[in-house]
């Protein structure tokens, strides 16, 4: 099948501003659209800039905006999308070329809730235990893999790029519920913020764009209810 | 051209280099340079388990796990250094732990763990309990807790900083140079250590389970620098890829009770490998399913198989099996428990073939992994520039760029997430040890030349050939000639081909010309990086007239230890590779059949 793409454009060498250019691509139903940019910069436009590296959705390289939602290009086949296609770089991050965007503030956020674990020993003899039900509690939170999808597909975000935002969150999120964890209070307080959880308007957005099915407005709840609280149960 | 000085340069940002800046980064001035976000690096693919005899469910001991692997890299590997990694191995687990990562838990609270191919119980041959898993994210688990670290002990990092070249003066190493992907711009680092932490080149073939970004540079650079590689011919195919994908299925499915079915619906592997059957080594594996298609037993006569992971299947070859549980009770398994240890396969397999594996079989065939060869270094990652063990000051590789060897012809599953904890642990202590003894070596005027000249012919060439076209015909040629079995004209054939390739490069032209983010300049180097491994790998395959680990031959279908118990060192000159040999270190284990 012929697939016809819309891509975003803007190369800051030449450009005065962003435009769109348009290539057709025959495709299986089954490609994904990174397969489609990898052929459309091998044959086509060997200008077209993008980031990705393991395409099959586990380094959060290709976050896009594809046909106006934020996914990774290498977890969406042209069957999900149709054979009408416009990519866009993710909003909210400065675009430095194409579809890439400076990752720093996004990465400044992360580093901003302490996104490491407090506590362990230097050099331990054993294991520090924890029960298969604490080990469950954060679970979903230590799939994220930073590819600022859902992020940069929340409004909030959009409106004030001082907001931590949901991935920042995702990541205080877990250790603050690790039981081995012992800096919970210093990043609730962190997040207990104009900039914090209260930018948080559960709009859901993030919870569709996570490529890794994360339920990050549910994660984003866990935080506000400590805080409201100051309990982690 | 800035130029930036540190005491300790880590080139790559995955597990190997990450566990190098963590210790570095405590007793000298470090930088880690990564062409990539250290995140999105290829440790955070590996899925299945590290490898450590901690014995939490059930007997399991240190030795045991050095003679597995002894035996798994078909006596090629390196005993002291085996040793070394497999009795560190317990104390590094932990102190993974210890740094917060969150592996999947036993009902005591202690770290799980499964039984994984060449894994065994020395005394019955049965598999043992051995990798430590966070469900079939532990590579993903390993590379967040490591970066979490680096951020937290505040390391240096240059991300999206990409190394071409080595600097060396007076022998000794001096530092990189690097591009700049934001701007362009080649930067030089000047260091007293320099570590390569580079990762694989699975993208030299066609059906891969690697990443883009798995193009060899490190071993490719250091041999431009006149610095061998090891053991290149042993490059290992992963039984169990997504058909045609390549996208890696972890040999965990059969950790659980997987099994892998011919068309006829039919358990091949215990006729390969009667007692440890699906979860013989990887190696033994892949011929199998090679054997199995070429008498036309692939699915519907393409070329894949099944693993099948249905609870039904597993229940129903464990009961034949009597497999049990380490408490001994009977081993089966339900529907929500494969959900629960295998979640991103279900998840691949569905977003990929439409398949549900809890009711379904995937459609798998081998995929090119794992580089065992690569930059020859020591225990103490230190790297070798000959055959007699002369050490190169300064320079140092660990992970999978590096050669210990560890992993010999053929490497065990879950040992190469061990690799990069213990010797990228080893590479930060080593270097920053180093730097506190050394001073900086003066770094020669014309550092930045030779890239420049390679930037600079990639942007002015002819442009009559296509790098998508070469890639594509280099890929094809290694894959099926260069792989799972091999044979002389076939060999010799895709040497030709590959070298022939390569003069055909030198009539490429980028197509993006401009500076800011030209990852069409960058992508048209990785190939060129491929190329050089690609054809040092086919050298070193044909010369070595025997079978092997991963180096199958239909014309010499023996070991033949009298004549080859020894590892490759291949230098690359102008059309050619010089080849040299060098012992293997043999301690406690003499070479002896190798059976599963």
């Amino acid at each position: 099948m012929k697939v016809k793409l819309k891509i975003f454009r803007y190369d800051p060498e030449n450009d005065k501003k962003p435009h769109y250019d348009k290539f057709v691509v025959e495709a299986e139903p089954t490609d994904r659209i990174l397969d489609l940019l990898e052929w459309i910069k091998d044959y086509q436009d060997g200008t077209i800039s993008y980031r990705r590296s393991c395409a099959h959705g586990v380094c959060g390289s290709d976050a896009m905006r594809i046909n106006g939602v934020n996914r990774l290009a290498c977890k969406v086949l042209v069957k999900d999308v149709g054979t009408k296609v416009t990519v866009q770089p993710i909003l909210g991050l400065p675009i430095e070329k194409d579809l890439i965007v400076d990752m720093e503030p996004f990465f400044d956020s992360y580093k901003s809730v302490m996104p490491y674990f407090v506590g362990g020993e230097e050099n331990p003899q054993k294991e520090q235990l924890q029960s298969p039900e604490d080990r469950e509690r954060f679970d979903d939170t230590t799939k994220c893999i930073l590819c600022a999808a859902c992020t940069t597909s929340c409004p909030s975000f959009w409106a004030n790029g001082e907001y931590v935002g949901p991935a920042a969150m995702v990541n205080a999120h877990r250790f603050i519920f690790d039981s081995r964890d012992q800096a919970a209070a210093e990043r609730l307080k962190v997040l207990n913020d104009q900039y914090g959880v209260y930018r948080c308007h559960t709009i859901f957005n993030c919870t569709d764009a996570c490529p890794r099915e994360i339920q990050v407005t549910q994660a984003i709840g866990d935080l506000k209810k400590a805080i409201a609280t100051s309990r982690l149960d | 051209m800035k130029t930036h000085q540190y005491e300790v340069l880590i080139i790559g940002g995955g597990g190997a280099g990450l566990m190098a800046a963590i210790y570095a980064s405590k007793g000298a001035s470090t930088a880690v340079l990564s062409k990539l976000y250290p995140t999105r690096s290829h440790t955070g693919a590996a899925q299945g388990g590290v490898g450590a005899a901690l014995g939490n469910a059930e007997e399991d001991r240190p030795d045991w796990h050095t003679y597995d692997t002894v035996k798994g890299s078909d006596y090629l590997g390196d005993q002291d250094a085996i040793k070394f990694m497999c009795d560190v191995a317990p104390e590094v687990v932990y102190e993974l732990e210890h740094m917060g990562l969150p592996f999947s838990r036993n009902p005591d609270g202690t770290i799980a763990q499964r039984p994984f191919g060449g894994h065994t119980n020395n005394n019955t041959g049965k598999p043992v309990t051995r990798a430590c898993y966070a469900a079939d994210r532990t590579g993903h688990m390993i590379l967040q807790t490591l970066y979490q670290q680096c951020v937290k002990n505040k390391v240096t990092f240059f991300d999206e900083y990409h190394v071409v070249d080595l600097i060396t003066a007076n022998g000794s190493a001096a530092g990189v140079i690097a591009l700049e992907l934001a701007t362009g711009e080649l930067h030089i680092f000047h260091g007293k250590t320099v570590i390569f932490a580079t990762g694989g080149h699975g993208r030299v073939w066609e059906v891969t389970s690697n990443a883009y970004a798995y193009t060899g540079d490190g071993v490719a650079i250091t041999l431009r620098r006149g610095i061998p590689a090891e053991d290149m011919e042993f490059f290992q195919f992963h039984p169990t890829g997504i058909y045609r994908m390549g996208i890696l299925i972890t040999e965990g499915v059969r950790g659980e009770g997987g099994v892998l079915l011919n068309n006829k619906g039919e358990r091949f592997m215990d006729r390969y490998a009667p007692t440890v059957k699906d979860l013989a080594s990887r190696d033994v594996v892949s011929r199998a399913m090679y054997l199995e298609m070429q008498d036309g037993l692939g699915i519907n006569g393409n070329r894949y198989l099944y693993l099948d992971v249905t609870p039904e299947t597993v229940n129903k070859y464990a009961a034949l099996d009597g497999r049990t549980r380490p408490d001994g009770s009977a081993f089966r398994i339900t529907a929500e428990e494969i959900l629960s240890k295998l979640p991103d396969i279900i998840d691949f397999c569905h977003t990929y073939l439409g398949v549900d594996p809890v009711t379904q079989p995937m459609p798998v065939q081998p995929t090119a992994h794992y580089a065992m060869g690569g930059i020859p270094t020591n225990a103490r990652t230190e790297v070798f520039i000959d055959e007699k063990d002369t050490i190169m000051p300064g320079l140092y590789a660990a992970g999978e760029v590096a050669c210990v060897s560890v992993h010999g012809a053929n490497r065990l599953g879950t040992n190469s997430l061990l690799d990069i904890v213990v010797f990228g642990k080893e590479a930060g202590l080593r270097a920053a040890e180093f730097s506190r003894g050394a001073s900086f070596q003066p770094l020669p005027e014309d550092a930045a030349d030779f890239s420049c000249e390679q930037f600079d012919r990639l942007r002015n060439g002819s442009g009559k050939e296509k790098a998508a076209d070469i890639a594509k015909e280099m890929k094809e040629v290694m894959n099926d000639h260069v792989g799972v079995f091999r044979v002389e004209d076939g060999m010799a054939m895709a040497l030709d081909k590959v070298r022939e390739l390569k003069e055909r490069y030198k009539e490429v032209r980028v197509g993006d010309q401009g500076d800011v983010y030209n990852t069409d300049l960058l992508n048209i180097w990785e190939l060129s990086n491929l190329l050089d491994l690609a054809e040092v790998t086919a050298a070193s395959a044909l010369a070595r007239k025997e079978s092997r680990g991963a180096h199958a031959r239909d014309d010499y279908q023996e070991r033949d230890d009298k004549k080859w118990m020894k590892h490759t060192m291949a230098w690359l000159e102008d059309n050619e590779v010089e080849l040299k040999y060098k012992p293997v270190t043999i301690t406690d284990y003499k070479p002896k059949k190798r059976v599963y």
